[in-house]
């Protein structure tokens, strides 16, 4: 059974079409990239398998571990072990990163019929994780997202991603905003996570992320559905040739 | 840290939308409905006050019927009746209580109810409490401690009796009779409230905390508090008000006094969480209260700290009055409105002396059809020279059906000082939600999470416990307001 399962999905943002019969299965263990021009519903993919407000199906469906989320909010996605990264983290002023991560971790713990964490246990666990990812303690201090770097915020997300442990995780255009060191230290933080019981869907605009991260699987998104599928090869053709090439040739 | 997924839960248990609505069954001992003169000397009588007191009392009186209620602030609601409400009522319990097993059981688990059960109070949090069970004080803890420091708590009350010199001498000194009309009301009427003296270089060893309820129904609560610190002294107040669900509307008109020497100290917090009426904004309290701290002596300061989320309707300008050189005057306030709530609260800071500094910082939450007005003054007097104030003014709107205002008064009389005003209005941004959500928090953790973050720099003002309960309680009034 695969842990994610797209089923000709298609979906409408103000009446245009944008996902236009798109499937995808991911098994556990994999790592599969999404490529794509801009405007070919990348971004939106990522939205409606999160499931955020506005981006429901028109038609379809998608299964995370055989469990339809055509029925399950936003939150409740998130708690079965559905994780986005997000391109542009939002701020949340005045909203300690500490305390937002444990609020985040405990609903997590709670969903799985774990014990929640106290204040000790959690910020001792937090800080391990937090330095192999080469945050300091003091960006935990600090609140969510604010005044953080591009390199900073992208930390913080895989940081996040490390500590809520998903079963599946989406890192939409993580390597935007990133120096080549950032983008180093962002994939070791994702290479880390790789395990024989997750998925990882990496969409990105460039070929240059999946230099660090290497994916088992790599699909060509072009207006709205998956035209080509391949290996890590396909993504080097698209280094050499662009999209144009591709796009044409489907 | 923010409200507890159990916290919430907790009170959704509660089949009633407001956590506190239930009702005490004690027998009260009632003065007859409506007000007069005689109502008035009912009260002194009761309370076998002096004959200066009633005198005052009644000179009060004879003023608040000479006067009008004010109608500039930004608030609505129908002409109060105030023949139709009663003045006093006692519970009827011993008036001598040795320890706390002679108290009311009934009061006791009512206390329990609402989760500061007095012993654990006592022992874990080494907080003295100065009960007010509707009008009259009924156990008063920690008094011997406080007694070896030379400090006087006690209900306002009983002070009459024990130092009647003292509260003479300081009643109505920051907050004369004919201040306004509801303070000339609860000079006439008071019935009970808290005394604080603090003597000449004392640093009090404890939080002084009192936690009021009003319970009999149409029994409007006119508490009084005085608090006097000496030269040289610290003191931090704690006042936390929760009330039972009712029908009709309740008012409170509260007058709180507070009196600073040189050096002196006063730090007061608030907690107010009084029943708020429903959805449609039937019933819920009047809460028209005049809060006032003279900083008389040099260096003396006076903080204000307050977190504003019940009260239909809320009136309150707690205000310093910066006299001694050198003093500094503070106001950090959370208002939350949600629903049909009504809150028109701010300050004034009254600069006299030299070098005065005053700071106010203001975090307005609306939401539902709730209205919510800031409403500040900063006085720069002419021979407050190198005067500093700075006003930092913040609102957040939930939803597009509230309203969020801000009316600043500035009055600069020398040019030797400096005012600076600043001020935001926000919205919970669906990304700010959609974030949360992605990480795994309902709407209701994610709102509380959002909103305790706009409020940060006034709740790290809050004593620690009471910073928690705080924080829980405005993740509890905003509930249903998003999504």
């Amino acid at each position: 059974m695969s842990l994610l399962e797209i089923k000709n999905v298609k979906l409408k943002l103000d009446d245009k079409d944008i996902l236009k019969g798109l499937s995808l299965s991911v098994s556990k263990g994999e790592v599969h990239a999404i490529m794509g021009p801009n405007g070919s519903g990348k971004s939106t993919l990522s939205y409606m398998l999160a499931g955020r407000d506005g981006y429901e199906l028109e038609s379809g469906e998608v299964f995370l571990e055989g469990q339809s989320l055509s029925d399950m909010e936003a939150d409740e996605r998130a708690r079965s072990g559905l994780f986005l990264a997000f391109q542009y983290p939002v701020e949340l002023p005045g909203v300690g990163g500490m305390s937002f991560l444990r609020e985040a971790v405990n609903s997590r713990r709670k969903f799985l019929g774990e014990e929640e964490l106290d204040h000790l246990a959690f910020v001792k666990e937090a800080r391990k994780v937090a330095s192999k990812m080469f945050v300091k303690d003091e960006m935990l201090k600090r609140a969510v997202n604010v005044g953080f770097s591009g390199g900073e915020k992208k930390r913080f997300e895989i940081l996040q991603m490390a500590m809520l442990k998903p079963k599946v995780s989406i890192l939409d255009e993580t390597d935007s905003g990133l120096d080549v060191d950032a983008l180093k230290i962002v994939s070791d933080g994702v290479n880390a996570q790789r395990n024989d019981d997750n998925a990882i869907v990496v969409i990105t605009h460039y070929q240059r992320l999946l230099d660090y991260i290497v994916p088992d699987f790599v699909h060509i998104l072009s207006d709205g559905s998956i035209i080509k599928s391949g290996g890590p090869e396909l993504a080097l053709e698209v280094e050499k040739n662009g999209y144009a090439g591709l796009i044409n040739a489907a | 840290m923010v409200a507890t997924q159990e916290t919430i839960d907790k009170v959704k248990e509660v089949s009633s939308t407001y956590k506190y609505g239930f009702v005490t069954d004690l027998e009260a001992e009632k003065a007859p409905l409506g007000l007069g003169e005689d109502i008035v000397k009912f009260i002194s009588h009761k309370k076998k006050e002096p004959k200066w007191l009633l005198d005052w009392r009644l000179k009060a009186y004879k003023k608040w019927l000479s006067m009008e209620a004010p109608n500039w602030a930004m608030v609505d609601f129908p002409k109060i009746n105030f023949q139709d409400i009663y003045y006093y009522s006692a519970p009827k319990t011993k008036p001598k209580l040795n320890s706390l097993d002679e108290v009311d059981p009934e009061l006791l688990r009512t206390y329990e109810k609402l989760g500061i059960p007095i012993k654990e109070q006592e022992v874990l949090a080494g907080v003295a409490v100065d009960y007010v069970f509707d009008s009259v004080s009924v156990a008063t803890t920690f008094r011997e401690k406080l007694a070896k420091e030379g400090i006087i708590f006690c209900p306002i009350s009983e002070a009459v009796q024990t130092h009647p010199d003292l509260v003479q001498k300081y009643i109505g000194s920051v907050i004369p009779i004919s201040d306004n009309y509801y303070a000339a009301l609860n000079s006439a009427v008071f019935t009970d409230g808290s005394f604080v003296y603090i003597p000449k270089g004392v640093k009090c060893p404890m939080e002084l905390s009192t936690y009021f309820r009003i319970n009999e129904q149409n029994s409007g609560q006119f508490e009084r508090t005085l608090i006097i610190a000496e030269d040289d002294t610290y003191v931090s107040y704690l006042e936390g008000c929760t009330a039972p669900q009712r029908d009709e509307n309740q008012l409170h008109a509260a007058v709180v006094e507070l009196v600073a020497m040189n050096n002196a100290e006063i730090k007061y917090s608030t907690v107010q969480n009084w029943y708020p009426g429903d959805k449609d904004g039937n019933g819920g309290i009047y809460n028209f209260v005049t809060k006032r701290g003279n900083c008389i002596g040099k260096k003396s300061k006076i903080s204000w700290t307050q977190v504003e989320t019940g009260s239909a309707i809320t009136w309150k300008y707690p205000s310093c009055v910066l006299k001694g050189d050198d003093s500094v005057g503070e106001f950090y306030s959370v208002a939350v409105a949600n629903n049909a709530q009504q809150a028109d609260t701010g300050t004034k800071m009254i600069h006299i002396g030299k070098n005065t500094k005053s700071t106010i910082i203001s975090k307005g939450i609306s939401a539902g059809k709730a209205q919510n007005t800031y409403r500040g003054q900063v006085q720069i007097q002419k021979n407050a020279k190198g005067s500093r104030n700075f006003t930092q003014c913040d609102s957040l709107l939930i939803g597009d059906k509230c309203g969020a205002h801000t009316v600043p008064y500035i009055n600069q009389f020398t040019p030797h000082a400096r005012v600076e005003h600043e001020a935001t209005t926000s919205k919970i941004s669906e990304d700010q939600l959609f974030y949360c959500l992605q990480r795994g928090l309902d709407t209701e953790q994610a709102t509380s999470l959002i909103v305790n973050g706009f409020c940060k720099e006034v709740m790290k003002e809050l004593p620690m416990e009471f910073a928690v309960e705080a924080q829980k309680l405005i993740g509890i009034s905003l509930e249903g307001s998003v999504g």
